[in-house]
Formats: C-alpha cells, sequence, structure tokens
C-alpha cells in the first residue's frame, strides 16, 4: 500500500522548485556569504539578500532589513524572548503569552520566569482562541512583550492578530508573534497588524529544515533584541554564526512561491480539508472536531473519534502520516496541554487524531484517507469496551474507574 | 514510537475479540484502567469444571501496545488452570511483545485484567457456594 503524508503541520517535503534553488549553493556556488573579498562570498551574500527581500515582501515588511536569519522559528522565537526581555530589562521585566502557544515559546516564558522576569499566561475559549480583551487586562506598567501565535499547529486556530496588535500599538508594548503555522497559508501583514517582533519557519512552508527568520521591526523607534549567539557578529551582530546559504536561498524561494500561489492553493486545500470533515461526521458517530470551525488553517483538521485511541488508531492506519494529542504518543504520556486548555475532556483528547493537509494532497488521496479512517473506526470501535457500553446504552462516564 | 512485530501482528489480528455473558457464573470479569488515561481494558475468562480456562475474550480502549498486552494475555490463559493464569507477570508480557520503557504500564495493566478476572470468578463461585444448602 503506497504511503500517504497527511502531517503538513509537523513538516512539509520541500517543493521540486525550492530544491532546485538550493542546489547550485552546495556545490559551484558554496562561498561564504560574509566572504567579503571574492566573487565566491559575492555571490554567496547576494543569493542571501535577494532572500532577504522574498522573506520581508511575503508578511509585508517594508524593509528587508528587518528580517534576521536563523536556525529555526525555535530560535528565533528563543531570540524574541530571550532578546527583548534582555535589551529592554530598564522598561520592565513582565512578559505575556497563551497557554496554546509551542513548547519554543512556553519553555522559554518559564525560563525567564526563573530569571525574575514575571511572566503571565493567559488562557483560551473551548475553541483555542485567545480573547484580546483578556490581553488589555494582563497588561500592567511593567510589561515588555506580548507573545501570541498567529495559528496553532495542533487544532488549526487562528489567534486575533490584528485585534490584539492594535491594543499593544496604543499601549506601547511589544507584540510578538510566532507565525511559523500560519505563514503562507493565511493573510499575515506585520505592518497592517502592528506586529514587532515576527518568528518564521521555512520548513513549514515546504522550504528546508534547519532556517527560519526573526522579523524586528524597524519602524521608529527600531525593535531590538540583544543576540543570544555571540561570534561573528553576522546578521548586523544580532545572530552569530554562518549562515546556511542553501536553506536561505530556499526559504526565499519558498516564500516567493506561496506569495504568487498561496490563496487559490489554500482554497484547493481548504475544499480538501472539509471533504474530509463532512465524509467522516456523516459516516461515523459520536465524533467531535476540536478547534474553531470558522477561524482554522485551510489545512487543518483535529477530530476526536469517541472511545477509540489516538496511537491506537494511528498505528492501524500506519500508511498515513498522522498525528494525535493522545498522551500515549508523547513521550511524558501527557495528553495535549493546548487541547487541556481548550478544556478538552482528557478521554476525547486520547481519541484525537490531526489531519495536516498539504500542497502535495490529492482528492484520490482524500477518498483513500476517508475510506480508511472509516473503516479503522468502526473496527477499533468493535474492539473497545466503552463502545460496547454505549451501544448498551451505558454512559462511560457514568462508570466509577479505578483511577491509576 | 517504534513498535515491534509482534505488536503490529496483535494490533492487526488480535485474538479472541469479544464479549462473554457477564452473568454466565463460570465467567469472570476484569474492568481496568481508566479512560482519561487512555487506557481501559476488559478482560473475560470462561472456567470449565475441571477449572481450567476454556474461553478467554477481550475488548480494550487503549494504544497499540496496550491492544497487544491484552490480547497475547488471552492466547496466554486460555487453556490453563487458574493458578497457572495467576502466575502470569507482566515482565513476560512486556518481553514477548518487546515494549519500550514509556508502555510498560500497558502490559502491567493486562496482568491486573486478568488477576480481576480470575477473583471476579472466585468471588461469584464463593457467593454460589454460599447459597446452595449443605447436602
Amino acid at each position: 500500500m503506497r504511503r500517504i503524508y497527511l502531517d503538513n503541520h509537523a513538516t512539509t517535503p520541500v517543493d521540486p522548485r525550492v530544491l532546485e534553488a538550493m542546489l547550485p549553493f552546495f556545490s559551484e556556488q558554496f562561498g561564504n556569504a560574509a566572504s567579503r573579498s571574492h566573487s565566491y562570498g559575492w555571490d554567496a551574500n547576494n543569493a542571501v539578500e535577494q532572500a532577504r527581500v522574498s522573506v520581508a515582501k511575503s508578511i509585508g515588511a517594508a524593509s528587508s532589513h528587518s528580517i534576521v536569519f536563523t536556525s529555526g522559528a525555535t530560535e528565533s522565537n528563543n531570540l524574541a524572548l530571550k532578546g527583548a526581555l534582555e535589551y529592554y530589562g530598564d522598561k520592565g521585566n513582565h512578559v505575556i503569552t497563551t497557554a496554546v502557544e509551542h513548547k519554543s515559546v512556553l519553555d522559554t516564558v518559564k525560563r525567564l520566569g526563573t530569571r525574575g522576569c514575571e511572566v503571565t499566561v493567559l488562557g483560551v475559549d473551548a475553541l483555542g482562541r485567545v480573547d484580546p480583551e483578556t490581553v488589555r487586562q494582563a497588561l500592567t506598567d511593567k510589561t515588555v512583550l506580548v507573545s501570541v501565535m498567529l495559528a496553532n499547529n495542533e487544532v488549526g486556530t487562528v489567534q486575533p492578530i490584528a485585534e490584539i496588535g492594535e491594543i499593544l500599538h496604543e499601549r506601547r508594548v511589544l507584540f510578538h508573534v510566532d507565525a511559523a503555522q500560519g505563514l503562507g497559508k493565511i493573510d499575515f501583514d506585520v505592518e497592517q497588524m502592528n506586529v514587532d517582533l515576527a518568528s518564521l519557519s521555512a520548513h513549514k512552508v515546504y522550504g528546508p529544515k534547519g532556517c527560519g527568520a526573526l522579523y524586528l521591526s524597524r519602524k521608529r523607534p527600531r525593535v531590538r533584541v540583544s543576540p543570544q549567539l555571540d561570534g561573528g557578529g553576522h546578521e548586523r551582530g544580532m545572530r552569530s554564526g554562518t549562515l546556511n546559504v542553501p536553506a536561505i536561498v530556499g526559504f526565499g524561494r519558498a516564500c516567493q512561491l506561496f506569495s504568487i500561489e498561496g490563496l487559490e492553493e489554500q482554497t484547493r486545500i481548504a475544499r480538501l480539508r472539509d471533504t474530509l470533515q463532512s465524509r467522516l461526521l456523516e459516516a461515523l458517530p459520536k465524533v467531535s472536531v476540536n478547534g474553531d470551525p470558522e477561524h482554522r488553517l485551510p489545512g487543518s483538521l483535529n477530530m476526536s473519534f469517541h472511545h477509540v485511541e489516538g496511537e491506537g488508531l494511528m498505528l492501524a492506519l500506519k500508511d498515513i502520516a498522522l498525528s494525535s494529542g493522545s498522551a500515549c504518543t508523547s513521550a511524558t504520556l501527557e495528553p495535549s496541554y493546548v487541547l487541556s486548555a481548550m478544556g478538552v475532556d482528557p478521554t476525547l483528547a486520547h481519541s484525537s487524531i490531526r489531519f495536516g493537509i498539504g500542497r502535495f494532497n490529492t482528492e484520490e488521496e482524500i477518498d483513500i484517507v476517508a475510506e480508511r479512517v472509516i473503516s479503522e473506526v468502526r473496527r477499533l470501535r468493535g474492539m473497545s469496551p466503552l463502545w460496547e457500553m454505549v451501544e448498551q446504552g451505558i454512559d462511560p462516564a457514568s462508570i466509577r474507574w479505578a483511577t491509576t | 514510537m517504534l513498535y515491534s512485530d509482534k505488536v503490529i501482528d496483535h494490533t492487526d489480528n488480535p485474538r479472541n475479540v469479544g464479549t462473554l455473558d457477564v452473568n454466565d457464573p463460570n465467567v469472570g470479569t476484569g474492568l481496568v484502567g481508566n479512560p482519561a488515561c487512555g487506557d481501559v481494558m476488559r478482560l473475560q475468562i470462561r472456567v470449565d469444571a475441571e477449572g481450567r480456562i476454556a474461553q478467554a475474550r477481550f475488548k480494550t480502549f487503549g494504544c497499540g501496545s496496550a491492544i497487544a498486552a491484552s490480547s497475547l494475555v488471552t492466547e496466554w490463559v486460555t487453556g490453563k488452570s487458574l493458578d497457572e493464569a495467576s502466575a502470569l507477570k507482566n515482565t513476560a508480557i512486556a518481553a514477548e511483545l518487546n515494549l519500550p520503557p514509556v508502555k510498560l504500564h500497558c502490559s502491567v495493566l493486562a496482568e491486573q485484567a486478568i488477576e480481576e478476572a480470575i477473583e471476579d470468578f472466585l468471588r461469584k463461585q464463593a457467593s454460589l457456594a454460599e447459597k446452595v444448602p449443605a447436602k
């Protein structure tokens, strides 16, 4: 049976056109972009600067100088949070974020907390959305930065970035957006949305892994961060380390591609997602959708199949690449903290599957996936003692389970 | 998550999935785990007149390792005496299935399930014996 990849929120394949753009920079044009004195260096540097322009344009940034290349969104998040709190330390020490952020934000913020920063983590509603009012109310005169993701990786919920940006612009508090998941899929314009810092990831937009960027607004006053990597002073002193030229070139090309093809592509992807969702909802009783059906990434579908466990279902669907919010899939045996923050019952978190549809998925694949999911859910329900109870009219939630 | 071939075999071809009549005096039922933890196993045994397990059935809500552990247990206890079945150790289950450390709790739960099924059967037998007047 052929494999089908439906885990595009975890990573995406490198687009062949991106790969093509990258290859010369491994062999003929292999120079170090910082080699100022010869043509190998100049060529590499030119390619990097072109990529910088492409990345900047794709997020509506006026100047390419606002882009700092990093090894990925995790590094960008670290640089943004640690770098800003350090640089603006005399203005305050309070940072605000949400409970559904990526670990690279949450764990960084936790570390800042151990270093004497005040931390506020805002809750979200049942759809995974943060209310801009709660942001406003959490602000103090010591707040340096607020960090909210553009869209969530697990359930696809799109956050009200423009509304929050307006509030923070008024209150003169820095606004950082982790745009790793949302970039290239939904509108993201840093100037229109009053975003001061933004983390970007190449491998989520059909570019290579190991490359990302941090946008730093150059509107007066320019946003600054204390560098976290010292060394040769690359990226105007903000991020030392020889640039990964091929990957950066790839990232630039990937941004160009979604800037040109984006709208049409996302409409098609949303249609595939909606088809999959309706097929599953029609065929199977007792399933629920996690996240915000209105404000959701086009390719994102997170569903719970009641009384069937997520990892077991994924194993049964072994030729289809998916992921789950079940505890069994995590090394720590804790269920998805995003679903928990949304108030999703732990049992339903254990039954959740995340489908991530992307550029290279086809209608045929969606048909196959729908059929297989329906068939395996039915088979596993036939093996589930909880489903048997449901069929007999007993609510499993009414049983007093021995707590382990 | 790397699965052993045996785990995959048991999840693709589970043995003895099903339900025995919970009201049958010769049937013992063990229901262990918790949906909130993502693991629930129901193991049932039918014991014959000689005190051997004639039939075993399971249903499990859980990951591949949990399904495999409970399926394996039904295979192993069929044909055994109650004493032999209660000697079943989770370590043996884990070894047979090559369970990684993070999945060892699935084998522990399976051991608990068979213990409870046996206990349930013995409890039933004991209360039946009370009802029958001494001859």
